[in-house]
């Protein structure tokens, strides 16, 4: 077994998807959190498969689509600083700013580097003494340890030019505000596989029982995902709200214990602002006092990023599953991937440019 | 962002101390460097979920496995609900 072509197998989908369409009675709206799921749902077809009683609506699960405006700005400042190398992942470069993106910062000569793992940053620092490193450390808790081992790595080594901008979010928190507005109409949740392979399952329980939804932590390949929509169409049916885990060959109940640790060494859990959808308590990760020479924001006495101006984008109806993309009036107008309005519209796992890159796949309207 | 892909661990190159481990892990053919790191029980031939350049979890072949017999499964119980 290679644990993906297995999960692709044409076959079994069609098997999945008539079982879906045999087991619905009613209208259900289901989220997915993750935007790899969002990504996988729309590039393989899977939205137009479903029967049509079922809505799947796309969360914020798109690290790209929620770091603050604000954050982007302060990584474009620190980027244009003779003596800096900002790395960060691809997919945050063309995230539009106040007034440039990354990309553009690069264009103008800033040292700009797209990096596979933090892990790298460190090295690049170790090559270059004289140089400042900041690593743009974004992304979810999938991400959180490679993020806070890159600073446990520079530090046991010694290296003292190493940095992060970190903009870390977490997915429960996130879950519970979206659960919380009253004007929600989520039935059901998958949630993001990876990020419990990390955190495990046990967060879940209290959200599904509080606001009463069936949670099933899922996977991202195409199998996957139809078995996770069926295990909530099962529990919608039957009125249950379980947590289900549909990802057992990647995730243990209680997480990866060694990922957690490093996690607690390095972050602390405080509040966080999401871009289009605001401030949520306890929703991010900031670098402890122990570590602050490797805390970018300290070094650089950067304070805290400015709050969000209004623009046109309804990114933040989207992802609380109000909206569609191409129910925002610049789809495909004014906002394309070449020229995005709104982050979502960025990187490809977030769901405009998703529904953008596939729309013939769709066949929206 | 949260992408993370399966391969096959290949060798372990890399001790540094009791937590630190490097190895080499096998896309379908392409080898990548991973830290092992989260990892202290992962050995060689395991199939480790890989993000952003670390191993974050084994992947459990008995449980793959449930994913293809869920359906079946599902037709006894309700086999045996008549
Ligand atoms: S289409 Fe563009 S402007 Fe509209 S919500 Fe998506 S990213 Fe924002």
């Amino acid at each position: 077994m290679k644990f993906i072509t297995e999960f692709r197998d044409p076959e079994l989908v069609e098997k999945y998807v008539k079982e879906i369409k045999n087991r619905v009675t009613k209208p259900w709206t289901i989220m997915e959190i993750c935007g790899g799921q969002t990504h996988s749902l729309v590039k393989n077809g899977i939205l137009r498969m479903l029967p049509e009683e079922i809505s799947m609506v796309h969360g914020p699960g798109c690290p790209v689509c929620v770091t603050p405006i604000g954050i982007i700005d302060e990584a474009i400042l620190l980027s244009l600083k003779s003596n800096v190398i900002l790395c960060s992942f691809g997919d945050m470069l063309r995230v539009p700013g106040t007034s440039k993106s990354l990309l553009e910062a690069k264009a103008e000569g800033a040292d700009v580097r797209i990096l596979y793992s933090p892990l790298e940053a460190v090295e690049i620092a170790k090559k270059n003494p004289v140089k400042e490193i900041v690593f743009f450390a974004v992304g979810f808790e999938t991400t959180a340890p490679a993020n806070a081992m890159s600073v446990i790595s520079a530090y046991k080594q010694g290296v003292t030019n190493y940095s992060i901008l970190a903009s870390h979010v977490l997915v429960p928190p996130a879950m519970e505000a979206i659960l919380g507005d009253p004007e929600n109409k989520i039935d059901a949740f998958l949630a993001a596989g990876h990020v419990c392979t990390i955190m495990g399952i046990d967060l879940y329980y209290p959200i599904a029982e509080k606001y009463q939804t069936p949670i099933v932590v899922t996977g991202f390949e195409p199998v996957d995902l139809l078995q996770g929509i069926l295990m909530a169409i099962i529990q919608l049916e039957n009125g249950s709200y379980l947590v289900e885990n549909q990802y057992a060959r990647c995730v243990q109940a209680e997480g990866n214990p060694k990922a957690i640790e490093t996690i607690n060494e390095v972050f602390e859990i405080s509040d966080r602002s999401w871009r289009g959808i605001g401030e949520i308590p306890l929703s991010g990760l900031d670098v402890r006092a122990k570590y602050e020479n490797y805390n970018a924001r300290l070094k650089f006495g950067l304070g805290t990023p400015k709050a969000e101006t209004a623009n046109e984008c309804i990114s933040g109806e989207i992802m609380k599953g109000l909206k569609k993309p191409f129910q925002c009036p610049h789809f495909g107008v004014k906002c394309k991937p070449e020229h995005p309005l709104g982050a979502p519209m960025v990187s490809s796992e977030g769901a405009c440019a998703a529904y953008f890159q596939y729309q013939n796949v769709l066949e929206f309207n | 962002m949260c992408l993370a892909i399966p391969g096959k661990l290949l060798s372990i190159d890399v001790e540094l101390d009791e937590v630190f481990r490097q190895g080499k892990v096998s896309f379908g053919g392409i080898l990548k460097d991973v830290n092992l790191t989260m990892l202290p029980d992962a050995k060689v031939g395991d199939f480790v979920l890989v993000h952003v350049g670390v191993a974050i979890s084994i992947v459990d072949e008995e449980e793959a496995r449930q994913t293809f017999e869920y359906l079946r499964q599902m037709g006894e119980v309700e086999e045996l609900k008549e």
